[in-house]
């Protein structure tokens, strides 16, 4: 039978000599290339100390944005809902009572706001429907729960911190990706 | 003369009693410690870091992994034999443990004005005695395969028992070779003449390397660990045991191999000899070359565990076939061409080089 590659090669089916029925030099060899990986530089990352850099594009958890006066940018109109096709973004809209100002932007907010975080597939779809600026992906992933109910994300977790009450947390929460964007903008 | 025969030495006594427990306390520790140095050998193979969480650099790991095992559930199947169930592990330990009796571990100590000899028996018949202690070990590998009650375990003890037997021969044979040249079974004295004149590995290189292949298969160690192939046999010889019995068992297979490279280094590489260093002209440091000694019989000690570990995270496991073939065709036939012309060699020697 003609050969399909010119790669392969018949295989040796000689009978062993004495020496190669020691295995005496090819384990020698063997022990070689095992002694040469002991010095060589592990592959391993310690986890929690180190981390491993995220791409500048990786999606994680979602947050909730607010404008620079800390006022809630969502308005409840629903495209991010319509838009993402793991169905995971639920929503309910309610009308902005007067002296709320200081809390939603626009007339509409939306009281309830919730993401499976096990239904999303962190398409970012989500980010480029909504017209507000109001979601987009983070830098970080959800963190491990013993329970599905700890994978629904209400608006408290969401929601990104207030920049005029906490600036610290509010730049910590926006990262890195988040400043390069208004940078380069 | 007859009172002063009888009398008990108390000094001699206590002297020993301290020996003993310590020349155990230290093979117990070095055999956890190796548990250690073969998850870290195996990582970095492997190109892993192995256990580094438990104190610095993984240091309590072996504290750790003995107390899960002791906190294990023990479970004692209702179809084994009790008695030999949990006789099976106990030997397998005391067979281990008794071998270090006959050790030299270093020179004598002077403690207030008293020689203290650093091995607990220096019987004129050491190394068959630890050949007699070593072949028991297999007791330990038949009885808790038998007494499980489990075609698995009695297979792999079945095969450890085949094993260790068939590795024996080829292992005294090297031996005879060896003692030809000493011309005395006592231990202390086959490291003397080392000390006076060159290590027996440079006079019985096949000798030893023939040894070192069967303290493989003797330890049950990897490419020789037939009696508990993990893919054929389930856990082998041990796979009913569980909490410290297990346990047991796997430190009697570490002790066994720490034994087997103290056993081999006495032999052949020179005991507490120090290397390059001529013993003798230190003789002014007293104490101090005695304790030099004793850590470079452990130096020693420690390359040969590296040995027995590096091997065994290279080379794959034989077949059994291969195994009886390498064992019966080919380590007895090398080790008895390498007794014979050892004997030719030593005949000529003491006719003063005459044909």
């Amino acid at each position: 039978m003609q050969a399909l590659t010119s790669r392969a090669k018949p295989v040796d089916r000689k009978p062993m000599t004495f020496l190669e029925k020691l295995y005496v030099w090819s384990i020698f060899k063997g022990m070689m290339i095992t002694l040469r990986h002991l010095f060589k530089k592990k592959a391993t990352i310690s986890y929690p100390e180190e981390k491993r850099p995220f791409s500048p594009v990786f999606r994680g958890l979602h947050i909730l944005n607010r404008d620079e006066e800390g006022r809630e940018r969502c308005t409840a109109c629903g495209l991010c809902a319509l838009a993402c096709p793991a169905e995971a973004i639920t929503m309910e809209a309610a009308e902005r009572l007067p002296g709320e100002e200081n809390l939603y932007r626009e007339e509409k907010y939306a009281a309830k706001y919730e993401i499976n975080m096990l239904r999303c597939i962190f398409c970012g779809l989500c980010e480029e429907a909504c017209p507000k600026d109001a979601v987009y992906l983070s830098e970080t992933f959800a963190p491990s729960n013993y329970q599905r109910k700890g994978f629904i994300y209400g608006k408290q977790d969401l929601l990104i911190p207030n920049p005029k009450d906490n600036p610290g947390e509010y730049w910590k929460a926006v990262g890195n990706r988040k400043a390069n964007k208004e940078q380069s903008n | 003369m007859h009172s002063a025969l009888l009398a008990i030495d108390l000094f001699l006594v206590i002297e020993k009693l301290v020996l003993i427990v310590g020349i155990v306390s230290i093979s117990l520790v070095i055999a956890m410690y190796e548990t250690y140095a073969e998850r870290k050998v195996a990582a970095f193979i492997q190109d892993r870091r192995g256990p580094n969480r438990a104190g610095p650099f993984g240091i309590l790991q072996p504290l750790a992994d003995g107390l899960k095992l002791f906190m294990k559930e023990e479970i004692i199947p209702n179809t084994s034999n009790r008695f030999l169930f949990i006789l099976g592990p106990c030997l397998a330990m005391l067979a281990a443990m008794m071998t270090s009796a006959v050790i030299p571990w270093g020179g004598t100590l002077n403690v207030f004005g008293r020689e203290v000899n650093l091995q607990i028996a220096d019987i004129n018949i050491g190394i068959l005695y630890v050949f007699g202690v070593v072949s028991m070990g297999v007791y330990g590998i038949m009885i808790g395969g038998w007494a499980s009650n489990n075609k698995f375990s009695l297979m792999a003890a079945l095969r450890g028992a085949s094993q260790v037997i068939s590795y024996e021969l080829p292992m005294g044979l090297s031996l005879i070779a060896l003692l030809m040249l000493t011309g005395s079974l006592k231990m202390s004295e086959i490291v003397g003449q080392q000390i006076d004149s060159w290590y027996n590995v440079l006079y019985q290189p096949l000798g030893f390397f023939i040894f070192l292949v069967c303290a493989f298969a003797e330890c049950n160690r990897t490419p020789f660990d037939l009696p508990e192939a993990e893919n054929e046999l389930n856990f082998g010889y041990h796979q009913e045991y569980s909490s410290m019995k297990l346990g047991f068992y796997l430190f009697a297979e570490y002790i066994n191999m720490f034994i087997s490279s103290v056993v081999m280094a006495t032999l052949f590489w020179g005991g507490y000899d120090i290397p390059f260093v001529n013993d003798a002209s230190l003789t002014g440091m007293g104490n101090w070359l005695v304790l030099l000694q004793g850590l470079s019989l452990f130096i020693k000690v420690a390359i040969f565990i590296f040995v027995f570990m590096w091997v065994r995270w290279t080379i794959p496991r034989f077949r059994y076939d291969q195994l009886m073939n390498l064992g019966w065709k080919a380590l007895i036939p090398l080790s008895l061409v390498n007794m014979i012309v050892t004997a030719a060699i030593v005949l000529l020697k003491t006719n003063g080089w005459k044909f």
